[in-house]
């Protein structure tokens, strides 16, 4: 098990050696620097009218789950981003043979990697997250509903998008294996949208459409079902707010983002396991 | 086949990519203890070769084992070190870090690595550059410390492809003095290299692959019973004086003032001299010679076929 946890450790420490780490700690503080100004502004332009405080404080927990979406997309692009070349660019360098030759397995050798990154993952989201949310109550005094949940659940979608990472590292170049994670969380994406487009419409075409395409990739699922668990019931209800709840995906939903996450890890191990270095 | 004293042994080894048979029937045995020498032309299966003894690559067909064990075997690998062709690491890492990083993985414990890396940075020349990072390492220094951590973990068994191809003169020779040492403490060495010059001087025996298979095998340092052959240059040579020398051998033949022959063992040879001088002939030369490795390798591989 020492060679796990040896992997993970040089998988930290070369994020943070090849600057990976602090480029995103930066994107991370601009991010939460801009959302605070933003939050700011428009707290100021409330206070020029006159509005309920019951609607203002709907209007800022949407405005917080603004907030929280980029937070999400944000942690899912740097969780591609600096795992995309961890397989893919050691393999087609050459670095691996001197590493894959030493006595530890390989799936040993994939899951240090992927521990490396679940940890760095992990303490991204929860700074991006709960920075979002501190700065939020500090300008408003909005606080989601369940944050714990949400904050699993986008942990839980990044995850998502790692384990294709490693899929298609173990498989393809560098360049393409970020094409198709990248192409298949657009696919994600689009289906998220067309079940919230559908709850509008009422178009049987666009659900199925929308369902096959979470199917495909579950990631945009799993922040629809945080929006869910984090909105105050009277702003999930306005079906207005792209976070309506016009369409939340089940338990069973969630489920089968889980079962496809253990999948694509097993089919990964199993290729590396057999594949030529 | 299992552990029965070789270090290396393959029968019948094959790897075929696609329609591309790059491995096409290996069989090999390799004594523990020697330095063993892997030659051939490009593109005649040498590292695909190493990479199934190592388990990087599966095989097709056919068996092959590594100090006993099945090739690729796990644990077997915490006894075998390994310096691939085109040595790349973790750039962002020192030296230090970088052997380190190798010996916790072959399963060293970090207070036996605090005494070693130095040592074995010291060995490979690299001591006063310990704590630089590797990307400001030249190419020599990056093969020397490539050697280090194959040597870190002190194996039974090195696999060395190439290991010289960056070196100065002062670097080739510094591998090779480390390469004795290693073989003087009793670990096998597999190497794979292009330059004869060093393979003829460094190995105790050569095995040479052409499309996949072994063709030939040769030891490089003939004992005194092993047949040797002998180019003298004479003047005033009889007839009589030839014909006597087929009492050791069968084959003399005369050209010009030089005459050639084989004869079964080097402990003929005063004789030899003794007999051409009391037949009167003048003797200006008598020199034992042996194909040199290059001469070898033509022979036996043939045209060059541009790979």
């Amino acid at each position: 098990m020492s060679g796990i946890w040896i992997m993970a450790g040089v998988t930290v420490r070369e994020a943070g050696r090849r600057k990976l780490l602090w480029m995103a700690l930066l994107a991370a503080l601009l991010f939460l620097a801009i959302f605070a100004v933003a939050l700011r502004l428009q707290v100021l332009q409330f206070q020029t009218r006159s509005m309920s405080p019951f609607l203002r404080y709907q209007v800022e927990g949407g405005m917080l789950m603004v907030g929280l979406y980029s937070c999400d997309l944000l942690a899912v692009v740097m969780t591609i981003l600096t795992s995309i070349d961890t397989l893919a660019g050691e393999i087609s360098s050459g670095t691996i043979h001197a590493m894959a030759t030493k006595p530890i397995a390989r799936w040993q050798f994939l899951a240090g990697k992927f521990l490396g990154f679940v940890g760095m993952i992990a303490a991204y989201v929860a700074m991006t997250f709960s920075g979002t949310i501190a700065v939020a109550y500090a300008v408003t005094g909005v606080l989601p509903e369940h944050p714990l949940r949400g904050a699993l659940l986008i942990l839980f979608e990044c995850l998502l998008a790692l384990s294709l990472t490693f899929l298609a590292g173990t498989r393809f170049s560098t360049l393409t294996s970020g094409v198709l994670v990248l192409g298949l969380q657009g696919v994600s994406l689009m289906g998220g949208w067309l079940e919230q487009v559908s709850g509008f419409s009422q178009s049987t075409h666009i659900v199925s459409l929308g369902v096959a395409c979470s199917l495909i990739m579950p990631g945009e699922s799993l922040w629809r079902r945080a929006a869910y668990e984090m909105q105050t019931p009277l702003a999930a209800s306005l079906s207005f707010s792209p976070f309506a709840n016009v369409s939340i995906p089940s338990l069973t939903a969630v489920a089968y983002a889980g079962a496809y996450l253990l999948v694509v890890l097993a089919v990964t191990v199993r290729h590396f396991n057999r594949r030529d270095l | 086949m299992s552990d029965n004293g070789f270090a290396i042994e393959t029968k019948d080894l094959r790897k075929a990519f696609g329609s591309t048979v790059a491995v096409r029937t290996l069989t090999l045995q390799v004594p523990r203890g020697e330095i063993f020498g892997f030659l051939g032309p490009n593109g005649a299966g040498k590292s695909t070769a190493i990479k199934m003894l190592l388990g990087l690559v599966r095989p097709t067909g056919g068996q092959a084992f590594v100090l006993g064990a099945p090739a690729g075997d796990v644990e077997v690998r915490r006894r075998v070190g390994f310096l691939p062709e085109d040595f790349r690491f973790y750039d962002w890492l020192t030296g230090a870090e970088l052997l380190h990083l190798h010996g916790r993985l072959s399963g060293m414990s970090p207070a036996a690595l605090k005494d070693r890396v130095p040592a074995i940075l010291d060995l490979v020349g690299l001591a006063p550059h310990a704590d630089r990072r590797l990307r400001t390492y030249s190419k020599g220094m990056l093969q020397r410390v490539g050697l280090a951590q194959a040597l870190v973990h002190e194996p039974e068994i090195i696999f060395l492809d190439e290991p010289t191809s960056g070196l100065d003169p002062m670097g080739r020779r510094l591998v090779r003095d480390i390469l004795r040492a290693e073989r003087e403490r009793g670990a096998t060495v597999f190497l794979n290299s292009h330059l004869l010059s060093e393979i003829e001087v460094t190995c105790d025996r050569v095995a040479f692959i052409k499309d996949g298979e072994v063709v030939a095998s040769h030891e490089l340092h003939p004992s005194a019973q092993d047949e040797v052959h002998v180019a003298v240059q004479a003047t005033r040579v009889s007839p009589e004086a030839m014909a006597g020398l087929a009492r050791w051998t069968a084959d003399a033949m005369r050209e010009g003032e030089v005459i050639r022959f084989g004869v079964r063992s080097k402990d003929v040879l005063p004789d030899v001299l003794r007999h051409l001088v009391a037949s009167g002939a003048d003797v200006y030369g008598f020199t034992p010679e042996r194909p040199s490795l290059e001469d070898l390798f033509v022979r036996i591989m043939g045209e060059d076929r541009g790979l």
